[in-house]
């Protein structure tokens, strides 16, 4: 009996107690980089933001949660009851996923499986299917239109996510994300790969939907897009499904081109601070970076979106695949 | 058991915790909210207007071309993966290969773009 909990058990307590802590830490970090969002936003138009709940309106997005648990759920009698309520928990569920495989420091990883950035890959892909099942299922125009323009921006801007993720392997010979932040140790890949860092940040604004890409719910044209007919958790859990994306592909940056935990210079002050002090310092500074862009970019039209992800992104990523490639052969600097 | 099956236990894991967490996010409310339905409440969302008609009606097929061409572009990708993993075992034959592959993919892109799939207006 005592072999068996040690063969099985205490490890399985483990995979738990480590699952446990990265989606409650993610959660607890979520609410208080969502008031942040809001604070650097209301910054910029020289507003205060939320500043009551708390001091300095801390406790914000707590309030918040209550708020949302105690309303009434409303179904539209139109809507595919079944559909409408798994979307947001579907989009809940794969937000999470990717988290699973996201090193926060050497060895700080719930499944360091061989296929990281695929897996991530993956499991971002079938985040449109939370926004497509929330439109349709709510059987009204609003949604639906926003959930068909919100499914062709994901799918836009994923092709050019692709290109950028095979110029960083191209650089690193392996799947695994520690391996990638590894091959780094040298040069942070927003260096050489300049170009790509730009265009992974972009398109990740537009894969998660924020602003100035928040075109499936811009309030002028399609109210809340295919959230306009939420209410109460099922709305909450789609605010946190979207969240978890937004701070995910920070942390995807961060893993392709800023080195992960690596510290900037490996010399005295530097590798004396935690990688993980590293990792979140810079998944910060992105977020940051992220929300600026929220406060003060001007939305794009929709065929200019368009435009900009099949006619700009997709060639020159796929020159810069090309033109990567072609150097490591040249030079000889294939990554074994 | 197989260890690279193993490896996934904890993804396994952390899904089901997800899910449970999120069933229980989502129950909340269903438990603690009081519950009082009427016509009015239910209708769909048309700014205050009776809807006009049923909401899952035609639309514009360039959703469907850029779902067409996502799947092509992206299957692509997905075999750009392994060749850029292995480049350094399969050397200039297989960087050729790959060359003349995005060669022939980017002749269709042309095309596509020749042809005015890619144009919204």
């Amino acid at each position: 009996m005592a072999e068996l909990w040690w063969d099985y058990g205490w490890p399985l307590t483990i995979m738990v107690g480590q699952s446990l802590l990265v989606i409650v830490g993610v959660l607890v970090a979520l609410a208080f980089l969502l008031l942040a969002d809001r604070k650097i936003w209301a910054a910029v138009q020289l507003r205060r933001g939320p500043n009551v709940v708390g001091p300095f309106g801390l406790w914000q997005s707590f309030a918040d949660f209550f708020k949302f648990a105690l309303k009434e759920v409303i179904i539209p009698d139109g809507a595919n009851k079944g559909v409408f309520l798994l979307a947001p928990l579907l989009t809940f569920v794969l937000a999470f996923m990717g988290w699973a495989v996201i090193p926060f420091a050497e060895g700080w990883v719930v499944a360091d499986i061989n296929v990281g950035i695929l897996y991530v890959f993956a499991v971002s892909s079938l985040g449109v299917y939370g926004v497509v099942m929330g439109g349709w299922a709510s059987n009204s125009k609003y949604p639906f239109l926003g959930g068909l323009r919100s499914a062709a921006q994901m799918v836009s801007y994923e092709v050019s996510i692709g290109f950028v993720i095979i110029t960083v392997l191209l650089c690193v010979g392996s799947l695994n994300l520690s391996d990638i932040v590894r091959a780094q140790e040298n040069i942070w890949f927003f260096i050489p790969l300049f170009p790509m860092f730009v265009i992974f940040f972009i398109s990740a604004l537009a894969e998660t939907n924020r602003p100035p890409f928040d075109l499936p719910e811009a309030e002028s044209e399609l109210v809340a897009g295919y959230q306009t007919e939420y209410s109460s958790t099922p709305f909450l859990l789609f605010m946190i499904g979207e969240y978890a994306n937004i701070v995910l592909m920070c942390a995807m940056i961060v893993i392709l081109f800023l080195g992960g935990w690596l510290p900037p210079f490996d010399i005295a002050p530097f590798n004396w601070i935690p990688g993980i002090f590293w990792f979140v310092g810079k998944m910060l500074l992105i977020f940051f970076m992220f929300a600026m862009v929220k406060a003060f970019v001007p939305r794009y039209r929709y065929d200019q979106l368009m435009r900009l992800g099949w006619k700009v992104f997709l060639p020159f990523s796929l020159v810069w695949v090309v033109v990567t490639a072609g150097a490591l052969v040249a030079f000889d600097w294939v990554p074994a | 058991m197989d260890a690279l099956l193993l490896e996934y236990l904890p993804v396994l894991i952390f899904v089901g915790l997800a899910l449970v967490i999120g069933i229980a996010l989502m129950l909340a409310a269903f438990v603690l909210a009081e519950n009082r339905p009427d016509p009015e409440k239910l209708s769909a969302y048309e700014c205050g207007f009776e809807a006009f008609d049923d909401a899952r009606k035609k639309f514009d097929v360039r959703f469907y071309l850029v779902a067409i061409l996502f799947i092509i572009f992206d299957l692509e990708v997905a075999f750009l993966f392994p060749w850029a993993v292995a480049l350094g075992d399969i050397g200039l034959y297989g960087f050729w290969s790959m060359m003349i592959f995005l060669g022939i993919l980017t002749i269709g892109f042309v095309y596509e773009w020749k042809k005015g799939a890619l144009e919204w207006e």
